[in-house]
């Protein structure tokens, strides 16, 4: 019997001619679609009008200029130099995605996905969000193009994200509360699907990552991009040649994706994907599905997932939003299994001392999601020699998470 | 014969709709599960949709899902819902249709829970988040071990899609009835009596009727247009009621709340 399945498995495999994902949106064994009947036309439909998008020159030219002129795009690719000089090695760059309008890269997809979804005709978008800033960048492009919007939001990151609950709010978009489970962005993204099971004739649903069904990851990827070519452009007008090496944070992974992808092709240089350690190894202290998790499947996709032996999903916990969540996109698993890419983790604090360092050396607040890529910069940068250069994605700012941190420090604003 | 395929042909020499309750196994108790399966064929119900309780469902709504949630903090695991099944069997023919997310399947790898489950006397399965695109390599291990992978149909389903859900779907096709997830609804839509006539054209299975089926009414109309008749959150809202309470009342309760579902959706009230 296990022999059978096995055999199944590796047909499966064989189909993958190298593009990635393969049609029915596996990534390797990674990926695919599992999820109700009812949602399978859209998703199709959603396939089926993206592709043709994609290759529309019309739908590019005005996602290219709403990135441009609404945006903000380029964002910058900066030199730290006080944070290079302080680690004493290899150059550090900084992409500035918290530059961005809505203060992080959240915004390429859902300005892409907003434009999609009026192509389809629908007239409802929805969203689920963790740190907020998903919620924020899919309200905004909402609000811009005036299509009614909801976010569905766990109550636990209400609270600690306060600040973009209430920016969403005077977005016009209706924030739905979730009560259910962890009361964070898992829970809010099975709010969001079921909603979406029964609204799915009118209403497009923004997944805010690289997870979910196919299309899902395949195409918000595709949104994200935009950061690993600017940075590719950049660097290479800057020192003419490539980084060394790229550290981005993983959560469901879509800035580590965004600035990974158009480099995966260049195997000299290093992709390291830094998860969220919390505060312990042990189940519920952290959000690292890729060092710590199995292979399981969760909203809409198999990857790695950190779940109990009967397949129920942990409890997980970062002091990041963003990060907080027991999956990955499907497209990371495939990464750490073809060794392209390399996954660690930093922890809760080490985390909030890159944040507050970040802040000294350089006049920047990063948020707590990118912290996790300067803390583990600040680790790694010393082994390596001055000649070499290492490109940080600074995926959002830190405005949202200022009140987190006092109060972790000890203070209240 | 499959217990499922058996009842079916029984049922359809008699002209009757097949009733079909759906339970969450450990809802209040994996003991009160089974005293309500038992309880359940005795007023004649004719198959049991087991629901294994997850931690993330999506295509189930609040009722539901709260009694996954109650279920898991009990401490159900998939073992003990197996040992039960077991012991149903030792008294019991009623066919057993298990309500399983693909996660819990995976996890526990496919081939292996289905041999386990077709041995402890479950006769299929419904899994709610796999599409019959991801199916294909399980319904070659449940053909080997002689289980049941019962498919979904959904009023968005198309009909290139549905051509391909009435070849590979067994035992019966599973049709949802409405656009959403489980729960309970005043009206049942318009369009279902159109929708299973254009199902059955193409198939000899029978087609069940689920999600969205709150009342006796309800349960007699559908009970008119299709092959079987699904009623969960309404009895699990019920069991709910009495979970605090002594577990006789509650299987009593639940019992006779049940017995009208029956009748109406055969037709007899």
């Amino acid at each position: 019997m296990e022999a059978e399945t096995k055999n199944i498995t590796e047909q499966q495999e064989m189909q993958c001619d190298g593009t990635i994902p393969d049609k029915s949106g596996h990534f390797g064994k990674f990926g695919g679609k599992f999820i109700p009947e009812t949602l399978m036309p859209a998703l199709e439909q959603l396939e089926r009008e993206y592709l043709l998008a994609k290759n529309d020159t019309k739908f590019n030219e005005e996602l290219q200029y709403y990135l441009r002129e609404y945006v903000g795009r380029p964002s910058p690719l900066y030199l730290a130099k006080r944070l290079t000089k302080k680690l004493n090695g290899p150059k550090i760059y900084l992409k500035r995605e918290d530059l961005n309008h809505t203060g992080a890269h959240k915004i390429n997809n859902t300005m892409g996905q907003v434009l999609l979804a009026m192509r389809m005709g629908k007239k409802r978008i929805i969203a689920e969000t963790g740190a907020g800033q998903h919620g924020v960048a899919t309200a905004t492009a909402a609000a811009m193009f005036g299509l009614k919007c909801d976010v569905y939001m766990g109550e636990e990151d209400m609270r600690r994200q306060s600040l973009n609950l209430f920016k969403m709010k005077l977005l016009g978009t209706n924030v739905i509360p979730v009560k259910t489970g962890s009361k964070t962005l898992k829970d809010a993204t099975n709010e969001a699907l079921r909603d979406w099971m029964s609204s799915v004739r009118e209403t497009h649903y923004i997944i805010g990552s690289v997870v979910g069904p196919h299309p899902y990851p395949m195409m918000v990827r595709d949104f994200q991009t935009i950061i690993g070519r600017e940075t590719k452009e950049q660097i290479l007008t800057l020192e003419n040649r490539l980084p060394d090496c790229i550290i981005a944070c993983v959560g469901g992974g879509s800035n580590a994706i965004g600035i990974f992808y158009p480099f995966i092709e260049n195997e000299e240089v290093k992709l390291i994907g830094v998860e969220a350690g919390g505060v312990g190894y042990d189940v519920g202290q952290h959000a690292a599905s890729l060092s710590k998790g199995e292979r399981g499947i969760l909203h809409g996709s198999l990857s790695y997932v950190l779940q109990d032996s009967d397949g129920q999903t942990s409890k997980v916990h970062s002091i990041s939003a963003g990060l907080d969540y027991p999956g990955v996109g499907p497209e990371h698993s495939y990464l750490k299994d073809e060794k392209r890419a390399e996954y660690v983790s930093v922890t809760d604090d080490e985390a909030v001392e890159a944040f507050n360092l970040c802040a000294r050396l350089e006049g920047i607040i990063p948020a707590l999601e990118a912290s996790h890529a300067i803390a583990y910069t600040i680790k790694f940068a010393p082994s390596l020699d001055k000649n070499k250069i290492i490109v940080v994605n600074l995926s959002g700012s830190g405005d949202k998470d200022s009140s987190e941190v006092a109060r972790k420090m000890g203070m209240s604003l | 014969m499959n217990r499922i395929d058996k009842k079916f042909q029984q049922l359809k020499e008699r002209g009757e709709t097949a009733f079909i309750p759906f339970i969450t196994a450990g809802d209040p108790s994996i003991e009160i599960t089974k005293s309500l399966i038992l309880d359940f064929e005795n007023r004649g119900a004719d198959l049991i949709e087991l629901g294994f309780p997850f931690s993330d469902p999506i295509a189930d709504g609040p009722v539901i899902q709260s009694s996954y949630f109650r279920a898991l903090e009990g401490g159900v695991k998939t073992d003990d819902i197996l040992e039960m099944v077991k012991g149903i069997r030792k008294t019991s023919e009623i066919p057993i249709v298990c309500m399983i997310s693909h996660s819990i399947l995976y996890k526990h790898g496919c081939g292996k829970f289905l041999e386990r489950a077709a041995d402890a006397g479950i006769d299929g399965a419904t899994i709610p988040d796999l599409p019959i695109e991801e199916a294909e390599s399980i319904i070659a291990i449940a053909n080997q071990v002689g289980f049941k992978v019962v498919c979904f149909i959904a009023p968005t389903t198309t009909d290139s899609r549905m051509k391909i859900i009435v070849e590979k779907s067994q035992g019966f096709l599973y049709y949802i009835s409405v656009v959403g997830i489980t729960g309970e609804r005043n009206t049942l839509s318009d369009d279902l009596a159109v929708n299973i006539k254009k199902i059955k054209s193409r198939t000899d299975l029978p087609v069940a009727l689920g999600f969205g089926i709150s009342t006796p009414e309800q349960a007699r109309v559908a009970g008119q247009i299709a092959d079987g008749v699904i009623v969960g959150s309404a009895i699990m809202r019920e069991i709910d009621k009495y979970a605090e309470g002594e577990g006789k009342l509650l299987v009593d309760s639940v019992g006779r709340f049940l017995g009208e579902f029956i009748e109406s959706s055969k037709g007899r009230i």
